[in-house]
């Protein structure tokens, strides 16, 4: 039964550029590594005195032993930096020819005539273009590459930067702060309301290329934003390392929507670290689609210190053949009267393997706070696993904690119901699939949601044919 | 489009290692409404979910044909694309899929020719069909079956067999756990279909439907077979004489076959 893939091997975005690149490091990571990268982009001092201490940092700790088999990847087969073309452009004539036709490919200027309020599309190491909407820029907000920012917004971004997510945090995070390029930086001004997305596209080309990008992102008080951003790479024999790190600050009553839905290669490592802090009355949610790549390892955090903040988590993961998708959530509740939500889908099949690795943790302060996390998980066949790690830690008697997992099977009753109608079996499947992520879908904006479905279509149409 | 028949001969049936259906043998043709009475547990069910192709069944013997071709050698979509149709006892819930969008990719999938039914044409044939079954537009924007009542379910099936016009229908205890009012519509649905094209077997377990849906031939099945059939006056007989009485009957009948 269902024995058809829902994400085939045939990778839909595998296909490569040829190099592009007008400077690429040797592989391997070094003090002179580092140095370099921050004396091209003309760096202040301290923020290569950060990347420096965070290299220590990266060098000092061992890797998890957690989480998935890290074990194949091989920092000395990475390389750190690879900068695409001379200048960012600002208009989609500027950008080179053979980026252009990648992002062509992937439909994103055609995404951002119809429905965004800016974009910006890294390749490699560098933001290679760059736009936003006249009258969103009149009203202050700030949508730039992180590289950008720290040159021209230098007091509002080091007053941020690094302080959600410091280095030494956990080895990925310590890693990017090290080597971080490119990423986006938002910022959303007092009482500023967009609900149009400002879209970011990251792109690895490059075999063995380790992307890192960094994004940051504050939203003032009682502002109202929505992030999204997607992610694709070629397919090489050996590696690739995708290790971003994501800050959001949202204050008082503001709220923050990131939407991400990341498909990457099967050969690419996920490693990533999102955390938002969600200051009193504010709203966090987090997005997040994880397609692809050979491992993931990402949990979406909303830490909430402020009295009646609210923390949302909806994912959804795919793992396919040789793909293990670890991911979930913390939700730290820090405050009183705070609120999380986590619901979690995952999709196993062909032998992938999906775990849900999720805490929710409960300080003194939190009283009258209630967290509640549903894990739904659908397995394909019987080579494909999956797991369910709830964690819980409660420091408070007067918190609520709810907690639903379920784990189902394509049942041959509903293939029955729906292949009676006429539908065939691989149709029948589809169906069920998609209705089970639609939870995930429905939130999506439009465009996005046509994509992930027709994403799902096309590779299991490949797998077939 | 010629007259339907479907003809199911001395078929033969198990599930595991249990024989269901001992050489059951039984004509619809288009035009004719059958009725399949009997008591729990004689396989009426089992018999409604084997013609439709339901994978738990095995065949072990006889053979099921519409219009002269092998179903029992087709998938339930093959059966279902040459004109076969079963509205379930216990249809199926399926989660985060509207009935609308279900029903449009079964219409889809039912065309020869691969193209689409446009939105519009779908949209207000469904429109009609709901308002001939007192249905709330509203329905078909809720996840299939998810959440229904019994008698919505019951009614959803009945939409989906006027939607998809099928050539035969089965329809398994299509008026259990229906009230007087739900059963008329049913009903309404089902007679709305008659005519030369269109035949229907109808199984269930009370007489109470038939006074809405006049069948042509009643049948009894017990303990896997056909032991009596008649006109309309045999479930009328059966609804007099009460049900106990004629399980009585039909056991002595069986014991003289």
């Amino acid at each position: 039964m269902a024995s058809k893939p829902i994400v085939s091997d045939e990778y839909q975005y595998g296909f490569n550029d040829g190099d592009v690149g007008v400077l690429k490091f040797n592989r391997g990571l070094r003090r002179e590594t580092v140095e370099e990268i921050s004396r091209i982009k003309k760096e202040p001092k301290w923020m290569l005195d950060f990347r420096l201490h965070a290299l220590d940092v990266f060098m000092k700790k061992p890797m998890p032993n957690w989480g998935g088999n890290l074990s194949t990847l091989n920092f000395d087969e990475i390389v750190y930096y690879v900068k695409p073309s001379e200048n960012q452009g600002r208009t989609w004539d500027d950008v080179p020819q053979a980026i252009k036709d990648t992002f062509e490919r992937l439909g994103i200027p055609e995404a951002e005539r119809k429905f965004l309020a800016g974009v910006s599309a890294q390749y490699e190491s560098e933001v290679v273009y760059h736009s936003i909407r006249d009258d969103l820029k009149e009203k202050g907000i700030i949508f730039t590459d992180t590289d950008s920012a720290l040159r021209e917004y230098p007091e509002l971004f080091r007053e941020y930067f690094g302080t959600v997510i410091p280095p030494e945090d956990n080895k990925f995070a310590a890693l990017n702060s090290a080597v971080w390029s490119g990423g986006s930086f938002v910022y959303i001004p007092k009482g500023v309301k967009t609900d149009i997305p400002l879209q970011a596209y990251f792109r690895i080309n490059s075999e063995n290329m380790g992307q890192f990008e960094r994004t940051l992102i504050i939203a003032e008080d009682d502002a109202f934003g929505h992030y999204v951003e997607g992610c694709t790479a070629p397919i090489y024999s050996s590696e690739s390392l995708h290790s971003a790190v994501v800050e959001i600050i949202v204050k008082d009553r503001a709220r923050m929507r990131y939407t991400t839905v990341q498909n990457w290669a099967p050969n690419v490592y996920n490693l990533v670290t999102k955390r938002a802090v969600a200051y009193q009355d504010a709203t966090m949610e987090w997005v997040d689609g994880n397609i692809g790549s050979k491992l993931t390892m990402k949990y979406p955090s909303v830490y909430m210190v402020g009295e009646g903040a609210k923390g949302m988590v909806l994912s959804i993961a795919v793992a396919g053949k040789g793909q293990h998708q670890d991911t979930g959530s913390k939700m730290i509740h820090a405050a009183p009267h705070t609120t999380s939500t986590i619901v979690s889908k995952s999709i196993s099949q062909h032998g992938g393997k999906t775990t849900y690795r999720g805490l929710v943790h409960f300080a003194p302060d939190a009283a009258e706070s209630k967290a509640n996390v549903k894990c739904d998980t659908l397995i394909m066949d019987d080579e494909s696993t999956s797991d369910t790690i709830p964690y819980s830690e409660v420091s408070n008697a007067n918190v609520e904690m709810e907690h639903e997992a379920t784990v189902t099977k394509v049942s041959e009753e509903a293939l029955f119901y729906l292949t009676s109608r006429g539908l065939s079996e691989e149709e029948a499947t589809r169906m069920i699939v998609m209705g089970f992520i639609e939870p995930f879908t429905r939130e999506l904006p439009m465009e996005f949601a046509v994509e992930m479905n027709r994403l799902i279509k096309f590779e299991m149409e490949g797998a077939i044919g | 489009m010629s007259t339907p028949v479907l003809e199911i001969s001395d078929l033969h049936m198990r599930i595991d290692e249990k024989q269901i259906l001992k050489g059951l043998t039984l004509t619809i043709k288009g035009g004719e409404i059958h009725a399949v009475m009997g008591p729990n547990g004689t396989g009426k069910t089992s018999l409604a979910q084997c013609l439709m192709g339901h994978p738990r069944y095995q065949i072990t013997g006889g053979s099921v044909r519409l219009d002269g071709q092998d179903m029992l050698a087709m998938k339930p979509d093959e059966r279902a694309r040459h004109g076969l149709f079963l509205a379930m006892q216990y249809p199926s819930e399926i989660s985060g899929v509207t009935t609308a969008n279900f029903l449009r990719a079964a219409i889809n999938a039912r065309r020869e020719d691969g193209s689409s039914i446009s939105l519009k044409e779908f949209r207000d044939r469904l429109d009609e069909v709901m308002r001939y079954l007192d249905m709330d537009p509203k329905f078909a924007n809720r996840y299939l079956n998810e959440g229904f009542s019994g008698g919505e379910k019951k009614r959803n099936e009945i939409l989906q067999m006027l939607m998809l016009k099928p050539r035969i229908a089965i329809l398994d205890e299509i008026d259990s756990g229906l009230d007087i009012d739900a059963i008329k519509v049913v009903s309404k649905g089902v007679n709305s279909l008659k005519g030369a094209d269109f035949g229907a077997l109808i199984i269930t377990h009370y007489q109470r439907i038939l006074d809405y849906v006049r069948p042509d031939f009643v049948h009894i099945m017990v303990d896997g077979t056909i032991v009596k059939s008649g006109g309309p006056e045999l479930a009328l007989e059966l609804d007099k004489k009460g049900y106990e009485w004629v399980r009585t009957e039909l056991a002595q009948s069986t014991n003289q076959a």
